[in-house]
């Protein structure tokens, strides 16, 4: 801090286009904040459509002027939203935050080095993200409307034009490229860390004294780069479909909306395939470096090294792996042989094995912790164990392919994924947060107001999608703009209500979150050199590397600072 | 600690969910159905129970009274026990498997009767073969929905000439029937809570769904795969009806 003020201070040019990590961190934390503000007050705008679909709302028409006419939110603004919510969730949040913008922050210095491998890359990564952002963005401002086809834009409602559906036309054509972008900047990012783990590291310092965290981002970056390509040349080959009149992914002789199309010989299937083959590993890119994290925080604040070092490691890898194997699951009813989906069924149940296996380790680090702490980070980290569990286990039901044939495009679904790609997952990134924050920002986040915003939301999430799952016992499916044409769903009324109800105020709580960070920023306790008396080299960027692994955590030690 | 108790009323309230849940299943009207139940709930206790032993577990480590600077373990058994957890997982995992029907089991009807679903945004037809028992042959340039020939058949094919079309798929309960199912635009999926399953009907391919329902009564057909602006209106009907009143129904058609 103190040999920074002497150099000059660089122009503003400098500071915004910066090759400095923990610079580009921040810039792809405020991104990913900003996605899930916009995400979050989507998803509540259309709770409250669900519950009161003919509630006329001035200012819905104020913004939609064409899409609302009246107040009243009409199906396609519905489902551009829905498709906005997702897409915004997956990329811009779940991907952004947990690994771009948190191994910016701290993977250099874990490594006992200053710098990523390519600074420049680095930058320009997080500055095409913002093109591919700001292009998604463009696709729902459209006068036309955004997007209705979903996150998964199956072919051939994606893939025909404006004649499928509102928004099908130039909507979806922006949201392909915008797509497309996101996977160059992601591709570059990760290409960025694999290097910079296998190439920057002190010397001295072996893979397996990396910190879990680094552990965790390395295995996501190589999925990332096996994965991101798929979607990537998927993504031009329906956009070579869309624009050019190929057809990949649309078979002949089809009608739609009274007309014949004039495409010939492709597949649907084909899209879901290579989709999938992307979306899957997705979901673990998502999700591994939270992993990671609570690894990495629990150790902290139980004093104590990881119950299993090793098993921390491999059990990721082996997951990484096996969810490159897994995508099929997510065709179970599309038309597959029975073959393929039994497969499929038996490789997606074995990811229980290193699950169980991260679960007792965070338990028995826990178990066996020299004294156990409870900052706000730490409470996170065991939310986060406490959704990860509820989340997986729900995935026994759908890997089974003769239940997931009731389940499948259920809120069930929905309710499974939100538990453990949305909360799980967020709760991680809330975690890093809050035990970050003094790297980010020189400061501490409040920890009184941070406590109190975990309690809230994590009894918020279990009380909202805890009770999601019996709408899906219910056979009631997901992404539908209302319930109001189906008998049986009336049933499921009262229980959308308190969906909705929930909604909003896990909404609201968020807000304490919004408001301590950013007073914080500005107004928080100055941090010292290392908060949370941590082992690893961020918080002591000089230090030694101890041979006696990263997390040297011993009962003198934990009495320094 | 706070955390421990919330955990503790968390496992409470999930469980009296399920004892009390506010909705749940249908009826289930089909051998596959049933199996289906059956093996839901097995899921059901698996997972439940491996759900409050760990949620219990977590409370417990929180809640726990522990000495202050107690030494920690050697980690040295960490691997082993990880290996267990894997192996206790992997038992588990093949106890759901092996209580459940395979997929590959499906048994395949023998002369099941032959009905075509017709998906498009946003409607179901169904077509029968009439009297003669025959399809006429169909192609999409004679579909007219407003002229009555929603699915296209074919004037020039005199097969075609007792075809029936209908908008409520009825079916006989007690025998086998085969959906072979057909979309004319984009995917869209044949849902029917009662029959637990549901088929994407995906366009340039037809699949087929066998059937055999054992109570009769009067279900809604949903489509459950993204269609298309008006995907929630897409609804339908399925009457399943006693043999007799079917066959009647197929006399005076």
């Amino acid at each position: 801090m103190e040999t920074q003020t002497l150099t000059p201070r660089p122009s503003l040019f400098r500071r915004v286009f910066s090759t400095d990590h923990r610079t580009i961190a921040r810039q792809y934390f405020f991104l990913s904040i900003f996605a899930v503000i916009t995400g979050v007050c989507l998803s509540l705008l259309m709770r409250y459509h669900l519950v009161w679909p003919h509630e006329k709302v001035r200012w819905f028409e104020a913004i939609w002027s064409v899409r609302a006419e009246g107040g009243i939110m009409t199906e396609e603004l519905y489902l551009s939203l829905m498709t906005l919510h997702g897409t915004i969730m997956v990329f811009f949040v779940l991907t952004l935050a947990p690994l771009n913008a948190f191994s910016n922050l701290v993977l250099p210095e874990q490594l006992g080095r200053r710098e990523m491998a390519f600074p420049r890359l680095n930058m320009l990564s997080f500055w095409i993200t913002l093109v591919s952002f700001l292009t998604l963005l463009a696709s729902c401002v459209l006068d036309e409307g955004g997007p209705i086809a979903g996150w998964t834009a199956y072919p051939p409602l994606s893939a025909v034009g404006a004649v499928s559906g509102p928004g099908e036309g130039l909507g979806q054509t922006l949201w392909f490229v915008s797509i497309g972008i996101f996977c160059i900047g992601s591709l570059l990012a990760a290409m960025n860390i694999i290097s910079t783990v296998i190439e920057c590291r002190r010397p001295g310092m072996s893979l397996m004294q990396m910190p879990l965290t680094c552990w965790n981002w390395f295995v996501t970056s190589i999925l990332s780069v096996l994965s991101f390509p798929v979607l990537l040349a998927a993504g031009l080959l329906i956009l070579l479909d869309r624009l050019v009149g190929t057809s990949f992914f649309v078979p002949g002789d089809l009608l739609i909306a009274e007309q014949h199309n004039p495409h010939a010989g492709g597949s649907p299937l084909l899209w879901q395939h290579l989709f999938w083959f992307f979306g899957h590993p997705e979901v673990y890119i998502a999700i591994l470096p939270g992993m990671g994290i609570v690894s990495h925080i629990i150790s902290n604040f139980s004093r104590r090294a990881p119950f299993s070092y090793r098993a921390c490691v491999w059990a990721p890898v082996a997951i990484a792996f096996l969810g490159m194997l897994v995508w099929g699951h997510h065709m179970f009813i599309s038309g597959i042989s029975p073959y393929s989906a039994l497969t499929f069924s038996l490789v997606t149940m074995s990811i229980g094995a290193p699950s169980a296996v991260l679960v007792l380790n965070w338990l028995g680090t826990t178990f066996r912790a020299a004294r156990l702490e409870f900052p706000t980070a730490m409470l996170f980290c065991l939310g986060f164990v406490s959704l990860f569990v509820t989340g997986g286990l729900t995935g026994l039901y759908l890997g089974q392919p003769e239940i997931d044939a009731y389940f499948h495009d259920t809120a069930f679904v929905v309710a499974h994924f939100h538990m453990i790609m949305g909360m799980a997952a967020l709760f991680a990134v809330f975690a890093a947060t809050f035990y970050w924050f003094p790297l980010m920002f020189g400061r501490m986040l409040n920890e009184r107001l941070g406590k109190l915003h975990f309690y809230l939301t994590f009894i918020g999430a279990y009380a909202l999608f805890l009770p999601m799952h019996f709408a899906g016992f219910a056979g009631n499916p997901r992404r539908y703009a209302d319930f109001t044409n189906f008998d049986f769903l009336q049933a499921v009324m009262p229980l959308q209500h308190w969906i909705t109800m929930t909604a909003f105020a896990l909404g609201a709580v968020q807000l304490i979150f919004i408001w301590n960070l950013f007073s914080s920023i500005w107004r928080g306790a100055p941090a010292t050199a290392n908060p949370w008396s941590g082992s690893t080299l961020e918080w002591n960027p000089d230090g030694e590397i101890s041979t006696l692994g990263p997390y040297s955590y011993s009962n003198s030690g934990s009495e320094t600072n | 600690m706070l955390l421990g108790l919330i955990l503790l009323i968390t496992t409470l309230a999930a469980c009296l969910l399920i004892t009390h849940p506010p909705v749940w299943f249908p009826v289930a009207i089909t051998g596959p159905a049933h199996a289906f139940d059956g093996q839901f709930t097995w899921t059901l206790w698996v997972t439940g129970i491996l759900f409050i032993a760990a949620q219990l577990l977590l409370a417990g480590i929180i809640l726990r009274r522990r000495a202050a600077n107690s030494v920690p373990a050697p980690s040295s058994s960490g691997v082993r026990a990880s290996l267990l957890a894997a192996a206790a997982m992997i038992a588990v995992e093949v106890a759901l498997a092996a209580h459940g029907s395979s997929p590959l089991s499906h048994a395949t009807a023998k002369n099941p009767e032959i009905i075509e679903v017709y998906a498009h945004q946003f409607a179901w037809n169904f077509r029968y073969p009439g009297p003669d028992g025959v399809f006429g042959r169909v192609k999409t340039e004679f579909i007219a929905d407003a002229a009555g020939n929603p699915v296209g058949i074919d004037p020039s094919d005199s097969r075609g000439n007792d075809d029936v079309v209908v908008s409520t798929l009825r079916i006989p309960a007690g025998r086998p029937v085969r959906l072979m199912l057909h979309s004319r635009d984009v995917i869209h999926d044949f849902f029917v809570r009662e029959l637990r399953t549901k088929q994407d009907i995906v366009p340039g391919m037809e699949i087929p769904l066998d059937v055999l329902a054992d109570r009769p009564g009067q279900y809604e057909i949903a489509c459950a795969e993204l269609c298309g602006l008006a995907h929630n209106q897409m609804h339908g009907v399925l009457l399943v009806m006693p043999a007799e009143d079917y066959d009647q129904w197929k006399l005076k058609h």
